[in-house]
């Protein structure tokens, strides 16, 4: 029988793989994007499964609009990336710390 | 309004229009106004002298307005008008009439000119409220107000350094003598409880033999109250010890070296010991100070005279002597020959600084007296004038008969000096004799070195200049300087305008007849008792009947001397070339003594200067760069500093790493919700 923790486990396992995603990662932005995506999706796991056992469907309408904000935090982080290659011709991560003190 | 308040406020009204609206009116305007404005003053001023000696006028105050009630201090802003005001009237706006139309032609080429006559005129406002004071802080208030305009007109051409020095010199030497003029101001309210001149001096013979602490011990009250306010006496009149400032003060423009430093400003101090003598009287070791700081003076500045070679310095210097004089007869108790020196000393040294200015004019500003020589032919009105000053300070004159206007006054401090009971009235006698002598010397070898013997123009570096120019200027032969022989350089002295004879012509009146016709009023034993009556100063008629009745030997001192003088520096400086160097090689060490000024200036550099700035110099540099700047701005600073580089180290620039501290954050603040809770 497939209980909650098996959820919960692959849940935790892709919110670290997200997380390690953003701090591990040396190549380039859109990796970032996705492992952004990987944690929300571990999010979503979360949300669905909790939703299924306590017998609330809140949590599943919740899953859906994390979708779609993910959808669209994706469509605006692909343009942002374009016109920064456009920019500055490169989207490695390590080029990109015009920030630095 | 009467005659006093045009005199007074007629010089600040001219100043204040001419210093503040010069923008407006224009600098010949601020000319006139200010000219006018002092011509006008003497004008009035003249009337009240004359009718105080032939005895229509009597001593009266004229109030202005109230100045301060505070508690017990009250006191008004008034004008005392009496003899002695009448007599420092009648010099100040004459000089300063005189020296401001002298300044028209001297002052000519400077831009500066409405701010030299403003100054001018303060100047001269400043000294008539001292002179017109009838209450000690009035006396203060027109005693710094003559500080400062000498501080500024010293330093008039500002953009000189040694100017600059010599004005701030002026400024801190006067502060000394200041300080004990102050303290003996507050020992005086604190003593009779009022600044009033006339309530002190009729309270001080009850306060004879009294004592008072002071720094630890306990002095004589009247003694040590007379002593601070001589101190600032010393000041002011440039007496031993605080003479400093006075030689350096030359660095001012001539006129006002006239006006300033030789007639007007530095007698302050022997009027205020004269408008105080009955306060001096109570007190017979303060006029033992008093004579023997004033004759010491006078041998003193008198020696340093001898070997000046800068015409502005021997004059300087000759002041300073002349001052000496006229303590050391107040000290004796003859105030009235003190005054008397004071009056004809203002004429014929106005006259010899304004004649020095029209040489020095002629000359194309050089002033070393060493490339001078044979100018009489050149700029013979200023020689004639230049020569009454020399005949007048050096006290030429027939016994019986009659002379020039020193040889009245000084005869008379001789005199009263020998006739007088006090302590140390030889010691005064005796100076007075020798620096006669040497006032004699150096007075013709001035001349001497000036107007006779042959050009020795062609060493001067300004003239130099003055020839190039002008061939540079003209079509002249450009090497006819080079070839000339006669050692003038091909140089031509051209006498002043009329506007800077004038003065000398009626300074020369002054220096010729000013002891003849004044003297009866000033020193006579019974006019001059009806004279002074009429003002704060003690008249010792006694003194000056035994002035009279002195050894014939004694009243013909003065002039021996004075003849030995002139015949030394004669058969010096005009009958052998080289005595002067001869008998400086053979007087090594004495000849170096005199020329660095008995080595006051080392002498003051090593005790009060070096330490001075070497206390600046700790304060500087451990108290405020170790301490306060090391703790306090520069240390804050480095911590900030020291902070933000460390702030800035955690600024990569990487995505990552915000992201990687957001998300440590949020974990520890998660943890600690839940640890506390």
């Amino acid at each position: 029988m497939i209980g909650i923790e098996h959820y919960l486990v692959v849940s935790s396992i892709l919110f670290v793989m997200g997380v390690l995603g953003i701090f591990l990662n040396r190549k380039n932005v859109i990796i970032i994007l996705m492992a952004i995506e990987l944690i929300l999706l571990a999010v979503n796991i979360n949300l669905v499964a909790f939703s299924v056992f306590l017998g609330d469907l809140t949590g599943q309408i919740f899953a859906m609009f994390v979708l779609t904000v993910a959808a669209g935090e994706a469509a605006i982080g692909l343009a942002i990336l374009v016109i920064y290659f456009r920019g500055r011709g490169t989207i490695a991560v390590d080029d990109v710390n015009r920030m630095k003190g | 309004m009467t005659a006093i308040h045009f005199i007074v406020f007629l010089p600040l009204l001219a100043a204040l229009v001419a210093g503040l609206g010069q923008r407006f009116i224009g600098a010949l305007a601020a000319k006139t106004i200010t000219t006018a404005g002092l011509f006008i003053a003497a004008f009035l001023s003249w009337p009240i002298f004359i009718g105080f000696l032939n005895g229509s006028e009597t001593a009266y105050v004229q109030p202005v307005m109230t100045w301060v009630q505070s508690g017990d201090l009250t006191f008004d802003w008034e004008l005392r008008v009496d003899a002695l005001t009448a007599v420092m009237l009648v010099v100040i706006t004459s000089v300063s009439a005189l020296v401001h139309l002298y300044s028209w032609g001297y002052m000519e080429e400077d831009p500066d000119q409405p701010r030299f006559f403003a100054y001018l005129s303060l100047f001269t406002f400043a000294m008539l409220m001292l002179v017109t004071a009838n209450n000690l802080v009035q006396m203060f208030f027109g005693w710094e107000g003559v500080g400062l305009a000498s501080y500024l007109l010293i330093g008039f051409w500002y953009k000189k350094p040694s100017a600059n020095a010599a004005a701030i010199k002026a400024f801190v030497v006067n502060r000394v003598g200041d300080l004990g003029f102050m303290l003996g101001i507050f020992g005086i309210f604190w003593l009779f409880g009022t600044v009033s001149i006339p309530e002190i001096l009729a309270a001080a013979p009850d306060k004879v033999g009294s004592s008072i602490g002071f720094l630890g011990l306990r002095v004589d009250t009247m003694s040590l109250l007379c002593i601070l306010l001589f101190i600032g006496a010393m000041g002011k009149s440039a007496q031993l010890g605080l003479h400093t400032w006075l030689p350096d003060a030359m660095e001012g423009p001539t006129p006002v070296s006239a006006l300033i430093h030789a007639a007007t400003m530095v007698t302050a101090g022997v009027f205020m010991v004269c408008r105080l003598s009955p306060l001096f009287e109570t007190s017979q070791f303060a006029l033992d100070v008093v004579t023997i700081v004033g004759a010491t003076t006078a041998i003193f500045a008198a020696t340093v005279g001898l070997v000046q070679t800068d015409i502005k310095r021997v004059i300087a210097y000759s002041t300073c002597s002349q001052l000496g004089y006229m303590f050391f007869a107040a000290g004796t108790g003859a105030y009235g020959a003190a005054m008397f020196h004071l009056f004809t000393h203002a004429f014929f040294k106005a006259l010899l600084f304004l004649g020095a200015g029209s040489v020095i004019h002629a000359m194309h500003h050089e002033q070393d007296m060493r490339y001078y020589g044979g100018l009489r032919k050149h700029i013979p009105l200023t020689f004639w004038a230049m020569m009454a000053g020399t005949l007048a300070i050096t006290g030429v004159g027939i016994l019986g008969v009659g002379g020039f206007a020193g040889f009245y006054s000084k005869d008379a401090i001789i005199e009263a000096a020998f006739a007088s009971e006090s302590t140390y009235h030889m010691y005064g006698f005796a100076i007075g004799v020798i620096a006669a002598l040497l006032t004699s010397f150096y007075s013709w070898r001035l001349m001497f070195l000036t107007f006779f013997g042959k050009p020795r123009w062609d060493q001067s570096e300004h003239i130099q200049h003055a020839v190039h120019d002008h061939h540079d200027h003209g079509d002249h032969d450009a090497h006819a300087h080079a070839t000339s022989s006669d050692g003038t350089a091909g140089y031509h002295p051209h006498e002043s305008p009329w506007s800077m004879l004038t003065p000398l012509a009626l300074l020369t009146i002054g220096a010729v007849f000013a002891g003849f016709v004044f003297h009866k009023a000033f020193i006579d034993a019974e006019a001059g008792q009806a004279f002074w009556a009429n003002s704060t100063l003690y008249f010792n008629a006694h003194l000056m009947h035994a002035m009279h009745e002195v050894p014939l030997w004694v009243k013909l001192s003065s002039t021996v001397a004075m003849l030995i003088g002139l015949t030394t520096a004669y058969f010096m400086y005009q009958r052998s070339e080289d005595a002067p160097q001869r008998l400086a090689a053979t007087f090594g060490p004495i000849y170096r003594f005199f020329l660095n000024k008995w080595y006051f200036d080392e002498l003051y550099n090593f005790v009060f200067i070096r330490p001075a700035f070497w206390f600046g110099r700790l304060f500087w540099k451990q108290g405020d760069v170790g301490i306060i700047d090391r703790f306090g701005p520069n240390g804050s600073a480095a911590l900030v500093s020291f902070g933000s580089k460390l702030a800035v180290r955690m600024q990569s620039g990487y995505l990552y790493t915000y992201a990687l501290v957001m998300l440590l954050g949020l974990v520890i603040a998660v943890s600690w919700m839940m640890v506390r809770v």
